[in-house]
This record gives C-alpha cells, sequence and structure tokens, in this order.
C-alpha cells in the first residue's frame, strides 16, 4: 500500500524519493537520462509526422488517409500491375507463337512451364492433382498414355474445349453400357473382362477369356481396336496397357462394361486467356509423358 | 578509469547517521550527481618521431587502400564486371581479383573471417594492440581528423583557448570551417564505401547525376553521418566504451606482450626540479613530470598510471618522452614499448638481460596462432585453384514420387540444376552410375535449345549447354524397366561433367546421390 511520506533524501544514491512508500521500500525519484528523454521526445515527434503523413485514425466510416496519400491496397494493386507489366512481354509472344515455336526457345519455355505450374495448381489440381498423379477417374498426366492424344497440340485442345462438356467443340464419346442395355448378359461380361485383362498380360482366365473373344471382336474391336491398342481419335483408351482409369481388377473392368462411368473435363477456352492455355498445354506435356 | 572522472559519493557527505538532516539536493544544483556524464575534452598536442612517422606511414597506405581499391580494373573478358574488388549484390558474386565466389561458396569468406580472428590473436600477443593503435578504422579516421583540427584550429594550446573563448566570429568561422571539412571528409569516406558494390566509373557519373539507387545515396548518408559522429565527435569514447576488442586483449595479452609501458622503476620519484632535489639530497627519478606524455595522449590518458584498458598504444606518448629526454640529456626509452618480462627484469635492475625483440616475437604462442593462420591461407589457397567451376544438384519429384508407363515400366522425374560458374558457355554430360538398364531423357522433348541425348560405350548420356556464369534447371526423368529394379529405392549417383576440357588431366566433375523410387513390393 503506497502511503504518503514526505519526499526525502535516499542515503545511498544521494537520489530523492518520490514520497511513496511500499512497505517500507521507498520509490527514488530517478530522473531519466538524457539520451533516453531525447528518444523520447523523438518518437513523440516522429509520431505526430506519421500521423499527419501516413493513415492513421479511425474515423466512423473510414479513416484519416495521410498528406503522402499512401495506401497498402493501392500499393498491392500497383505490385501486381508491374508484375504483369513485366510478364507481358512473354505472355504476349506466348499468345501469338506456335507451340513448337514456344517449346524451341529456351526462355519462352521456361517461363510458360512456371506459369503453366501455377495455372495448373489454381485450375487443374483439384481433380487432376497437385502433382498431376490423377485418381481413379481422374487421369494421371504424368504418364504416357493419353485418351485423347498426347501430342502438344492434342493437349491444346484437351484443354480448350474439354471432354463431355456442353460446348459444341468438346470432345465426345460415349461407351455404350453393355450390361444396363443387356446387350451383353452377365457371363458374357465375365468372358469379356477374362479376355481384357488378356490384352494386357494381366492374370486371367483362359478359357473365360478364348469365349469373350469372340464377343470381343463383336463388340469393343470398333473402338478400343484389335489388340485393344484404343483409338486417341474417338477417346478410346488403350486396354493393352497397364494403366487403368477406373482400376485394373476384374470387377471394375466388369462395372466398366456394365455402366461405363464417363469422365468430364470443363472447357477451358472460355475462362482462361490463350496464352494461359497454352501455357497449361506446354507445362502438362512437359511433365513427362508427353508424345 | 580515465584521469580526471570522479563520481561524487554521497555517503561522505549527505545522511550519515547521527548527522542533522541537510536541505535536500537541488536538481538544478551544480553539486548534484551527474545523471549525464559529458565527454572530458581532449586535445592532444602534436608530436614528431620515429612512431609518429610510422602512423603517418601506415595512415598513408590504408586510406590509399581504401579509396583505390574499387577502382583497379580488371579484365574478366564479356558480360562480367571489369572491377577487381566487387560485391555484386544484385547478381549475388564476390569478384576478387582472378578469384570468383557464388553464394554457396561463402565459406571461403568465412575462412577469411577466421584468418582476420587468428591474424589479430598473433599480432596481439606479438606486438600487443598494434590494430588499435595503427590499423583500426576508428584510429586512422580519428587521427585524420585531428590532423585537420590543428590545421585549423592550431594546436594543442591553441584549442584550450579556442574551446573557453567566447562565440567571436572567428572562433564561429573556424568550427565552422573544422565541421565543414570532416563532414567533407566523412562524406568521401561514406561515399567510397559504395563503390564496392557497382562498377565504379559509371555509379560515379550515376551518383552525381541523380540517377543511383537510392540505397546509394541513403549508404552515403548513414556512413556520412557514422564517420562524422564516430572520427570527429565520438573518438576515444568509441574504443573505451563501444568496442569490445579491448576487452578481449585483456585476456590475449601475456608477459610477453609487447605494450607501452612507463618504466617506473626509472622514472620514479618524479620531480619538476630534477636538479634542485638531488642537490637536496632527495632521491630523484628520470620522470621531469613535464606532461608530455599526457598532452599527447589522443585518449587522454596518464600512462605513468600503468597499462590501462583505454591505451591504444599509438606510442605517440613514447616519441614525446624520448624528445624531452634527449633535451635534458637522459637515455631515452622511460617510456617503451616493452613487456611485463622486460619491466619486471628493469625493476630488478637486470635490464641487460632483456631478450632481443625476434626472441620476443618467435616463441611458440605466436608460432602457433601464425601456424593456424597460415595454415588456414593455404587451405584455402589450395582449395581456391584446384576447385571445380561446376555445381550440380537434383531435387527428387515429391510429388508423384513414381510414374507407372503403358508398359509398366517406371518413370522417376528429377529436377537436375547444373552451376556453370566460369565466363564462358560450355557444356555439361549427365549421366547416372550404379543404376544398370537406366534410360535418360528430357521431361518434355529436346525442341528447346540447348539439350541433347546421346550414346556412347559408358550408356546413355544427357548434353545440357550452360551460358557463362549461369545455373541452368532442366526436369530429367529416367525411366527404368519393372525387372531392372530390384528394391523399392535403388541409390545411384548422378555425375555431371564437362564435356570438352581445355585445361587439366580430367574434365571438370560433380557428382550428387541420387534414388530411384519404385512402387510397393517391386522386388519381392
Amino acid at each position: 500500500m503506497a502511503e504518503d511520506h514526505k519526499i526525502e533524501t535516499d542515503e545511498i544514491s544521494g537520489t530523492r524519493t518520490t514520497g511513496h512508500e511500499w512497505d517500507g521500500i521507498k520509490e527514488l525519484d530517478t530522473p531519466m537520462p538524457r539520451w533516453w528523454l531525447t528518444v523520447f521526445y523523438a518518437c513523440i515527434v516522429w509520431a505526430v509526422g506519421y500521423c499527419i503523413a501516413y493513415p492513421a485514425w479511425p474515423l466512423i466510416s473510414s479513416y484519416t488517409t495521410g498528406v503522402l496519400g499512401y495506401s497498402s491496397r493501392a500499393e498491392v494493386i500497383e505490385t501486381v500491375a508491374e508484375h504483369k507489366a513485366g510478364q507481358a512481354q512473354f505472355r504476349d509472344r506466348i499468345a501469338a507463337a506456335s507451340m513448337e515455336e514456344i517449346r524451341a526457345e529456351q526462355d519462352l519455355f521456361e517461363f510458360a512451364l512456371a506459369s503453366g505450374a501455377s495455372a495448373y495448381a489454381v485450375n487443374c489440381s483439384t481433380c487432376h492433382g497437385a502433382g498431376a498423379a490423377g485418381g481413379n477417374g481422374y487421369p494421371n498426366l504424368n504418364d504416357d498414355a493419353w485418351i485423347w492424344g498426347g501430342t502438344i497440340d492434342d493437349i491444346h485442345y484437351t484443354i480448350t474445349h474439354g471432354i463431355r462438356n456442353d460446348t459444341d467443340e468438346a470432345r465426345v464419346s460415349e461407351m455404350p453400357a453393355f450390361g444396363e442395355l443387356e446387350i451383353l448378359d452377365d457371363a458374357q461380361i465375365e468372358s469379356v473382362t477374362q479376355f481384357v485383362l488378356s490384352l494386357s498380360g494381366s492374370p486371367h482366365d483362359a478359357t473365360l477369356a478364348g469365349d469373350g473373344a469372340v464377343l470381343y471382336e463383336e463388340n469393343c474391336a470398333a473402338c478400343h481396336g484389335e489388340q485393344g491398342e484404343g483409338y486417341p481419335e474417338l477417346g478410346a483408351p488403350n486396354l493393352a496397357d497397364q494403366i487403368w482409369l477406373f482400376g485394373g481388377t476384374p470387377e471394375a473392368i466388369a462395372a466398366q462394361i456394365h455402366k461405363p462411368r464417363q469422365g468430364v473435363m470443363p472447357a477451358w477456352g472460355p475462362k482462361l486467356d490463350e496464352a494461359t492455355i497454352k501455357e497449361l498445354a506446354v507445362y502438362v506435356h512437359a511433365l513427362g509423358g508427353g508424345q | 578509469m580515465a584521469d580526471g572522472i570522479v563520481i561524487p559519493d554521497p555517503r561522505d557527505g549527505a545522511g550519515k547517521a547521527g548527522r542533522a538532516p541537510e536541505p535536500l539536493p537541488d536538481p538544478d544544483d551544480d553539486d548534484y550527481p551527474p545523471l549525464y556524464r559529458s565527454r572530458q575534452k581532449i586535445f592532444p598536442k602534436a608530436v614528431s618521431g620515429f612512431f609518429r612517422r610510422l602512423k603517418w606511414q601506415i595512415m598513408g597506405v590504408t586510406l590509399a587502400v581504401y579509396y583505390l581499391t574499387p577502382w583497379i580494373r580488371w579484365d574478366r573478358g564479356d558480360g562480367a564486371p571489369d572491377q577487381a574488388v566487387l560485391i555484386d549484390l544484385a547478381n549475388r558474386r564476390f569478384y576478387f581479383f582472378w578469384i570468383e565466389i557464388w553464394p554457396q561458396e561463402f565459406y571461403y569468406v568465412a575462412g577469411l573471417l577466421i584468418m582476420a580472428g587468428i591474424g589479430l590473436f598473433l599480432v596481439t600477443s606479438a606486438v600487443g594492440r598494434a590494430w588499435c593503435g595503427y590499423f583500426c578504422p576508428q584510429t586512422v579516421w580519428t587521427d585524420l581528423f585531428m590532423f585537420v583540427e590543428r590545421r585549423i584550429e592550431g594546436d594543442r594550446n591553441a584549442q584550450i583557448r579556442l574551446d573557453k573563448a567566447p562565440w567571436t566570429p572567428r572562433k564561429v568561422w573556424l568550427r565552422t570551417l573544422k565541421h565543414a571539412t570532416w563532414l567533407g571528409i566523412a562524406f568521401a569516406t561514406g561515399g567510397a564505401w559504395i563503390f564496392y558494390f557497382a562498377d565504379a566509373p559509371s555509379l560515379f557519373v550515376d551518383f552525381w547525376t541523380g540517377q543511383a539507387a537510392g540505397v546509394a545515396y541513403a549508404t552515403v548518408a548513414i556512413l556520412t553521418f557514422t564517420t562524422y559522429t564516430l572520427g570527429g565527435l565520438m573518438r576515444e569514447q568509441v574504443c573505451t566504451y563501444m568496442c569490445p576488442w579491448p576487452r578481449i586483449q585483456g585476456a590475449m595479452l601475456d608477459e610477453n606482450s609487447l605494450i607501452v609501458t612507463y618504466n617506473d622503476w626509472r622514472g620514479e620519484p618524479r620531480s619538476k626540479h630534477r636538479k634542485k632535489a638531488a642537490a637536496s639530497g632527495e632521491k630523484v627519478g628520470d620522470c621531469i613530470d613535464c606532461m608530455a606524455c599526457v598532452n599527447v595522449c589522443p585518449v587522454g590518458i596518464d600512462i605513468r598510471k600503468g597499462q590501462q584498458l583505454e591505451c591504444i598504444t599509438c606510442a605517440l606518448c613514447i616519441d614525446a618522452c624520448d624528445a624531452m629526454m634527449e633535451k635534458v640529456d637522459l637515455p631515452k626509452g622511460l617510456i617503451s614499448y616493452s613487456t611485463l618480462h622486460d619491466y619486471e627484469l628493469g625493476v630488478a635492475g637486470r635490464g641487460d638481460e632483456r631478450p632481443t625483440v625476434w626472441k620476443r616475437i618467435f616463441r611458440p604462442r605466436t608460432l602457433i596462432y601464425a601456424g593456424a593462420w597460415a595454415a588456414i591461407g593455404l587451405f584455402m589457397l589450395l582449395s581456391l585453384t584446384v576447385r571445380d567451376r561446376i555445381d550440380v544438384n537434383v531435387i527428387h519429384d515429391r510429388n508423384p514420387v513414381f510414374v507407372t508407363l503403358s508398359d509398366g515400366s517406371i518413370r522417376n522425374g528429377y529436377t537436375v540444376k547444373i552451376l556453370n560458374m566460369v565466363n564462358e558457355p560450355r557444356t555439361f554430360q549427365i549421366r547416372v552410375e550404379d543404376l544398370p538398364g537406366a534410360h535418360l531423357a528430357f521431361a518434355g522433348g529436346e525442341a528447346v535449345s540447348g539439350i541433347s541425348s546421346g550414346e556412347d560405350l559408358d550408356g546413355p548420356f544427357l548434353r545440357v549447354e550452360v551460358d557463362p556464369d549461369r545455373l541452368r534447371s532442366v526436369r530429367i526423368v529416367v525411366t527404368m524397366p519393372r525387372e531392372a529394379l530390384e528394391a523399392e529405392r535403388t541409390e545411384f549417383t548422378w555425375v555431371a561433367f564437362e564435356e570438352h576440357w581445355e585445361y587439366g588431366f580430367r574434365p571438370e566433375t560433380s557428382r550428387a546421390e541420387g534414388a530411384f523410387f519404385a512402387p510397393e513390393g517391386t522386388g519381392e
């Protein structure tokens, strides 16, 4: 409890006390060092100047803007515009160049790769995954299996127009639901399944596969090819390779024959500008599987 | 503590038990204990002699090195700066004559700092605080500022008179002139500093035409301020209060280190009236108490009180005392560079047994320091001459870790960064070792300029052209047939080397560890 005492001089330090005392402990009135006071006053002066120059005081619906007119929001807009202007030389060239020209010039190629990677992260990774490794029903973009073709122009077209969407130029293919439409019965589907497994050298039942070969020839070969090599123009996947979009187990294959799942990809042409789409095509093509 | 600092002790006065209480001290009173101690003014007298000459010479050399170094040209060919010493922050390169250091080779700079540290130990154990007294920028610039001060205001006595004089127009003029000259020197000092960080001639033009970067002007402004403040206003206070080195010296000095010593066994008892005192039968020493040593001291101490923290061993008091001893016909060396050992011999009256200078300097401690210093230097020099100017760094793709291809083979992706650290374009071959059956390819094909692939008896390789003094990053995919893989993780080595080399017995080569990942269950 502070009690008022009279101001006295401390014996040890020779400094005056403030007159406050707590349980016998007296408070010295040691003045501030001169340098400390100087800095303190300088800070006050600085603060006043700062309040005049920069946004400082909140008002009811706005704030004091300061005479310098500084705004961090405006600064961000300016910085973004600056970066866009800095990228313009590349993006203008990319928009005008052919895909082959972009890939041949080191600076354009490297810019497209970097820019494509960030555009991919924003627009594509939701379905195809951050590393473009895809998932069940979503194609892995790293491998060399391309349902709709793996040249850079094919990829560019697929990104621009998408697959099985409402636009006119979209890539469209439709596999009949052989089971649901009762074109094939369950036993036949099982036979075809075993034959399809045999195309890629996977473990299969040779007897059933023999039966399935005829059914395959009649129902599937038109799109998927005699040897299951696929037909990219029609979007018919290769059945002879080790890559299965909807799974490579007998059950998954049979389910796909019974009632196929068919993936949809939006058309990015109306959403992204030409340069970005080209950058995306370069990036996806350079993931390692591009043809 | 320096002479003359007296802190009033209140226990001597107010408040003693049993005394009548004294009136409260008034803060405005002159007796009130100081809250802030102002600097004791020091007016060092001009002196001449051996050490003064030495100091002038060293000042000339060090200032010349500082101001002229950025202007030395060094031809490195096109595309590289032709400045001998340049810290290129924008491009992250350090150039020192024929040496170019990249940021990842910063350990050379660390080595230099270690050498500087050991060098200070060496110098201190051999010749005491020679760094403080002769080479330290604080000493050199303070000396320069004092020189200016004497040319404008006159020597010690004139300075004291001027300091006490009222503000006449003459005093105003002299003080203005002095501070303006100091500021001019400070500006030149800060101005020279920025030339180490950019091409000096073009920066000089840019600077004076207002075209230089803002940071250049800010740097000059800050260094002008610090030079003026530290060299002109604070001076010995920097050494006494701010610098850690005097504290470290205490641990570095030993009985064989040279320090500026007042040989009190010879000088005491001192007397202003030696002859008179001697005639009256008193015992007299050689010190004539002329205060010459005190008057010339730039840090304002009395060396006769013994070795002190403040002493920077500039030895000007030796010059001053020797000159006096000569005048009064006494042997020189009353104040001398002596070791503690010498001093003890002197006290014992065995001054003749002082070891020679060589014996003092060549002793185990200094030899060990010198050995360590030279070993680090030689090691760095050797490593600089044989270092390869290529570096390769490889990062394995994180996502996906591996890719299964349509034929069942496994592919891994890597980002490979190749540094070409010389100023000419070079072509490097990239290969893998300990990974038989591997197929190498550039992800995205070989349409980009400067990359190609090939194969020879040693196996497949990729070829990458890298621009002069640049890093090139390429993405490489390695494909392995499934049956060639024996484990989920296979370790191998990346090798990058110069395809055509002109000098040396082998191409410049860099290796990096690599790992190839395969699906779970591979090799089982």
